[in-house]
């Protein structure tokens, strides 16, 4: 099996690995490059744990061919921020109790990141689209809706 | 074995390089079902052909009232364009259904209906919106209509180690024009369609001129409701001919019973309503009235 050099921004810093053609990005993150912050859940798209943002759009990472990555921008929950600086979406899903078990909460973070890098003032339907493919067995939704709204309005004030 | 990824920047190379690998290449677009399909051996492969990268591919334009959707835009694309939304309301409606947001942001429309699933939403509103498939072959360009698309269930007419959909292209609704798409499903996300119809109406004045009505899974694709249409034909528009056109959608319906989507019996019980509703919305959609 030939390997290819696969190039792109990860996280906001240039990336240089060779991968091998059939590779899934989700498992160059996981494996190879340790950001084990992107959950793998189902493999096959139904779960929504993998969500990773590439060129702006939240997409499946275990559906994405790690090929798919070559010259694009690739973001994961490691780099949306830490315990230094936690993203407006991360303090509002801790403050107000969106979390429970934990497992989905990386990908639920990555589809309401590319919401409101698109749009910080969404309406309920919009915040209830955009989350639509990320499955949570704990919370029942309501306080995960509740705290995309709340970053929303947190990031409206920071503008 | 997978042995290489390419990204081809343009139809003629992508199709020559298919050619050179004779049936070892194969094309990829989004690669939501195929990168499913390849671990799990239904499909095999040396070479993937990735042409979400070729500019041409990605566009959505419209020209002389026919709209032109390439093989790399996304469900999403189509989803949220005006252009679609304002010329072919159905197919805005069905894309935004497909699979789940994630998804719809890889998965492309062109790959939803050469992947040939019979519920495949998309597939199911180009059908009724008339669309047709623009295909690159090792000898040239041919055109077919979406509804020949389908030699079987989930299985295409279109040979993708060989063959290129470059773009589907369809009428723009006119004035006198509606369209309308229908799903029974069991949540609103992430979820498969139980039934799912499509509709599109031509009135003049008071009168149907014509209707096209497409309903899934009820066959092996997408399925035409003839009987419904012919009864729809240059009749007055009423709640009695809406209501007559519904039923006899059943004639060309053959659910089966399925887990997922219910059971053979409901399905066939609530097929009819929703090609009523269907059938309204598109009316109200063209201006007119079924009061």
């Amino acid at each position: 099996m030939g390997s290819k050099i696969l190039k792109f921004t990860l996280n906001g810093e240039p990336i240089e690995i060779a991968v091998s053609p059939d590779e899934m990005l989700i498992d160059v993150l996981r494996d190879r490059l340790e950001l084990t912050g992107t959950k793998k859940g189902c493999g096959k798209g139904e779960c929504g744990a993998c969500t990773v943002i590439i060129n702006g759009e939240a997409v499946n990472s275990c559906l994405v061919p790690a090929m798919k990555a070559s010259c694009a921008v690739v973001e994961t929950i490691e780099g949306v921020g830490g315990p230094d600086k936690f993203h407006p979406v991360q303090e509002t899903f801790m403050d107000m109790g969106a979390i429970q078990c934990g497992f989905c909460t990386p990908g639920m973070i990555m589809s309401a990141k590319a919401l409101l890098d698109k749009n910080t003032n969404p309406t309920d339907k919009e915040i209830k689209k955009a989350i639509s493919g990320n499955i949570c067995r704990c919370t029942g939704y309501v306080k995960i809706e509740e705290a995309v709204r709340a970053a929303a309005e947190k990031m409206r004030e920071d503008q | 074995m997978l042995q290489d990824y390419l990204f081809p920047v343009t139809v003629n190379e992508a199709v020559s390089f298919l050619q050179d690998h004779k049936g070892q290449a194969r094309i990829i677009a989004g690669g939501t079902d195929l990168m499913l399909d390849i671990p799990e051996g239904k499909i095999e492969t040396n070479y993937l052909v990735d042409i979400s990268r070729i500019p041409e591919l990605r566009e959505i334009t419209m020209e002389d009232d026919l709209i032109y959707i390439g093989a790399a835009v996304t469900h999403n694309q189509v989803a949220g364009s005006e252009l679609i939304q304002q010329n072919a309301a159905a197919l805005a409606q069905a894309a935004g259904y497909v699979g789940s947001y994630q998804i719809r942001n890889a998965g492309t429309v062109v790959g939803n209906v050469c992947n040939a699933q019979p519920a495949a939403d998309a597939a199911v509103a180009l059908v009724a919106l008339g669309a047709t498939a623009e295909i690159n072959t090792p000898d040239g360009r041919e055109y077919i209509p979406v509804e020949k698309m389908y030699a079987g269930v989930g299985k295409s007419t279109i040979d993708s180690t060989s063959q290129l959909v470059s773009r589907i292209s369809l009428p723009a609704a006119q004035g006198n024009q509606g369209t309308a798409f229908v799903r029974l499903q069991q949540r609103n996300a992430l979820a498969l369609p139980m039934l799912n119809v499509a509709v599109m109406v031509t009135l003049e004045g008071a009168h149907f001129k014509w209707a096209r009505i497409c309903m899934a899974p009820v066959g092996p694709g997408p399925m035409r409701a003839l009987g419904a249409e012919e009864v729809l034909k240059d009749a007055k528009i009423t709640r009695d001919v809406i209501e007559k056109a519904a039923l006899a959608a059943l004639e060309h319906a053959n659910p089966r019973n399925s887990a997922l989507r219910g059971s053979k019996e409901y399905r066939t019980s609530v097929l009819p309503v929703l090609v009523r509703r269907a059938l309204e919305q598109a009316v109200a959609d063209a201006g007119g009235s079924s009061n």
